[in-house]
């Protein structure tokens, strides 16, 4: 089986899908011939807004809570501003710098290669987890674990197994405790269960896990709160609060991007021979966009146009909500389903899926969407020989880890 | 946080500076106390080196002299010859290129001077020399280059200068004014005896016509010899009247210091050359000659972005990344500003500029003077 005999685009023939191709390419140049002073003014400007809010948030709280008048305001506003850093931080600013999306600007302040986010995973894990793995695998089943993330069975290929029972418990953790989840994200549960993992690589994977949490914890938990005297548990809880708030709502938008039920999964064997027009599909196939307004969006990391960003990865995401204009008609160009819809529906469907199957498959309904019918004038046409490379002639694909595991190690 | 770094400015002699950094540093985990202050002042920084324009003095119609006062993290203890990597924004991409500071060094200085020509075909020069406001905010990259005033200077110099190569020579010849070196060789020691032969296409395009001439006639060390090329021709070094000889017969015995557009120093190095004398000829030149042999070439890949590209020995690897589609860091170009940096996973990269190889792993490279030598990875 191929990527092309996935049902929801049999109806398109092979030029098609290449014309298609052509198409998402041209809209990536013209975007990146457009990048300009605009574009660059807007991520300065966000630094700006986030670092302020850092520092308004400290102050309030260290601050604020001193007097017993203020306190209650205080401890209000300084979480809330706390938590918002944390999220722009994390969502619209970390998230895509980490990608590359602000390299063109050359930049030493703002590059992927150097960026370090403010939460407990190392950027240099992420970059291989998730700009690598995921977004070169995505929803490949055995090969993107963001799939579940190693705890949770997402798709109804994945076997059953009675640890899947506390599933609904597990997820509850995951989302409160979600920057801790990340933050062993690439040391790939699943190959350690199966004692596939090296254990020296292991081992600095998980040093570099420790001191980048260690800073974290101690920042938020020590420091801070020392340095607001008597009210240290003000500040402790102040701080604590935010974390939560923000691990809440970075699991929420993450779960609305390839868990919906329009999202597809896909096997290996579907992977196979994929050219670069049957990955963009791929990726169109594989997510989920919510609705919202501009804040909304801001506040995601623009991830509510999860398409786009899994076509472009690396394109600017205050261009997405303009690419998505585009994107959208090219599927209804190409008949191609383009998953969308409200926040709450979308994770609604996302918490679904994780009670359904934390059962065994026989046990509940498949809420995967109807599919379109293939098109009666298309006729099964043996499989052409399409002068590719199979994968036995291609090198291997890279399951090795990020440049820190060897060599040198960040603080 | 902003309040730890700046109550302890006032009393940065007797705090150690790093320390506090360090003690700030846990309050802004995982970014630098820096990176708060700079928005408060975009000079307080150390995480990159900054500038802010000061004042744009124009020279002549076509160039202008940037006074440019540098952010926390400078020291102003260039040698007199060095040039500096200035980074402006153009169309939301900061662009790097390289002038020679034309200010003497001065440890208690406060700002240093840059002198630009505004190229026909250089739109950051254009943009340097007519379109900068004071007040905008440039990136700088440490002083470097070996084009430098010895210590102490020799006691006969000759500087062969041709338009905007003035600038480098004007840095070494105000530090002599200041420590009063210009006297001449007096045989007390110290003294220096400088002659200065000048082109330029006009006597309207020539930088510095006014300070030069005043220190001509200040101080009996330094000959100053102009030649304006649109009416008088190029410099023939060898010719029997407009030569060396006719303006500095004593050349031989010079160290001579030359500057100047690439042809013009491909006809001086020939010159000496072929007397012998290269050993005393000192070159400034502001465009990278790529030499070597190359590398063989070979598949990099860029791992983070999982791009690869066929590139031949030839093509340097920042070139490679930037058609494969990656967002390269670049600075100069050159082998300068090292912006370009990256980390060489595996493989095997050879300078362009020397031939010499790099291939341990997981070595920091070049990528603006390197090529593949075979199959090599990178971390971007």
């Amino acid at each position: 089986m191929a990527i092309s005999d996935v049902r929801e685009y049999m109806h398109l023939t092979e030029e098609q899908v290449e014309e298609l191709g052509r198409e998402l390419d041209a809209i990536r140049e013209e975007v990146e011939a457009s990048r300009g002073a605009a574009d660059a003014a807007y991520i300065n400007r966000l630094i700006k807004i986030q670092r302020g809010l850092a520092v308004a948030g400290r102050l309030t709280l260290m601050l604020g809570t001193q007097s017993r008048r203020t306190r209650v305001p205080a401890v209000l506003a300084g979480t809330s501003m706390l938590a918002l850093h944390k999220i722009l931080e994390n969502m619209e600013i970390g998230h895509n710098v980490m990608h590359g999306q602000w390299d063109w600007m050359n930049d030493p302040e703002i590059h992927s290669s150097n960026w370090e986010w403010d939460t407990a995973q190392p950027a240099e894990q992420w970059k291989h987890s998730h700009n690598y793995v995921h977004h070169q695998f995505t929803n490949v089943l055995g090969y993107d674990n963001d799939i579940g993330y190693g705890i949770l069975r997402m798709a109804r290929e994945q076997r059953w197994n009675v640890f899947n029972l506390g599933q609904p418990v597990y997820n509850a953790l995951l989302a409160g405790l979600f920057q801790w989840g990340v933050a062993l994200h690439d040391l790939d549960l699943e190959k350690i269960r199966k004692g596939e993992k090296d254990p020296k690589e292991m081992k600095r994977q998980l040093r570099q896990i420790w001191r980048k949490g260690r800073n974290q914890a101690l920042k938020d938990y020590v420091v801070y709160p020392a340095l607001s005297g008597p009210q240290w548990r003000t500040t402790l809880k102040a701080n604590a609060a935010a974390n939560f708030t923000r691990n809440i709502w970075a699991y929420v938008i993450i779960f609305c991007g390839h868990f919906p039920d329009g999202a597809m999964h896909f096997t290996e064997e579907e992977i196979e021979d994929e050219t670069r027009a049957e990955w963009y599909l791929r990726q169109i196939l594989g997510a989920a966009n919510f609705e919202g307004g501009p804040l909304l969006h801001i506040l995601s990391g623009n991830l509510g146009f999860q398409i786009e960003h899994h076509l472009f990865p690396d394109l600017p995401s205050n261009r997405y909500a303009d690419i998505s204009v585009r994107v959208k008609e090219l599927c209804a160009k190409y008949d191609i389903p383009y998953t969308i819809g409200p926040l709450h529906q979308q994770y609604g469907q996302a918490l679904r899926t994780i009670i359904k199957l934390s059962v065994p498959n026989g046990w509940t309904s498949d809420d995967k969407p109807p599919q379109p019918p293939a098109k009666p004038d298309s006729p099964e046409a043996p499989p052409i020989d399409k002068g590719r490379k199979s994968d036995a002639e291609r090198p291997p694909r890279r399951s090795e880890l990020g440049a820190w595991s060897r060599g040198k190690q960040a603080s | 946080m902003a309040g730890a770094g700046t109550k302890v400015r006032s009393a940065a002699r007797v705090v150690p500076w790093e320390r506090v950094r360090r003690a700030g540093s846990k309050l802004t985990t995982p970014l630098h106390p820096d990176d708060y202050l700079r928005l408060v002042n975009p000079l307080w920084s150390q995480r990159e080196l900054r500038g802010r324009i000061e004042e744009v003095i124009p020279e002549t119609d076509d160039a202008a002299t940037l006074v440019i006062r540098p952010g926390w993290g400078w020291r102003f203890d260039h040698r007199p010859g060095q040039y500096v990597g200035i980074g402006i924004p153009v169309d939301g991409t900061f662009q790097w290129r390289s002038y020679s500071i034309s200010s003497a060094p001065r440890r208690s200085g406060r700002t240093i001077t840059i002198t630009v020509r505004a190229m026909p075909e250089g739109l950051l020069s254009t943009h340097l020399v007519k379109g900068l406001e004071p007040g905008t905010i440039v990136r700088l990259a440490a002083p470097e280059g070996d084009f430098v005033l010895p210590e102490p200077p020799p006691a006969k110099m000759l500087f062969l200068v041709g338009g905007s190569g003035v600038t480098p020579v004007m840095a070494m010849l105000r530090t002599m004014e200041r420590r009063g070196q210009l006297r001449g060789a007096d045989g007390q020691g110290g003294g220096v005896d400088v002659v200065m032969h000048y082109s330029s296409p006009t006597p309207e395009r020539m930088i510095f016509a006014d300070e030069l001439q005043r220190l001509a006639e200040e101080h009996d060390g330094l000959a100053l010899h102009r030649l304006h090329t649109d009416t008088d021709g190029m410099l023939d070094l060898g010719h029997d009247e407009g030569g060396i000889d006719s303006f500095c017969p004593d050349w031989r015995e010079r160290e001579t210091y030359a500057c100047g557009p690439g042809p013009m120093l491909d006809a001086i190095t020939e010159f000496f050359a072929s007397h012998d004398l290269e050993d005393r000829l000192h070159l400034e030149r502001f465009t990278l000659q790529l030499g070597g042999e190359g590398g063989e070439g070979g598949t990099i890949t860029f791992r983070n972005s999982g791009k690869s590209i066929d590139a031949d020995g030839a093509t340097t690897v920042l070139e490679a990344g930037e058609s494969a589609g990656v967002g390269m860091p670049y600075g100069c170009r050159m082998g300068i500003c090292h912006t370009c940096t990256l980390t060489l996973v595996e493989g095997k990269v050879r300078d362009l500029r020397n031939g010499d190889e790099f291939d341990q792993r997981n070595e920091q490279v070049q990528t603006c003077v390197t090529a593949a030598v075979g199959d090599c990875t990178f971390d971007i």
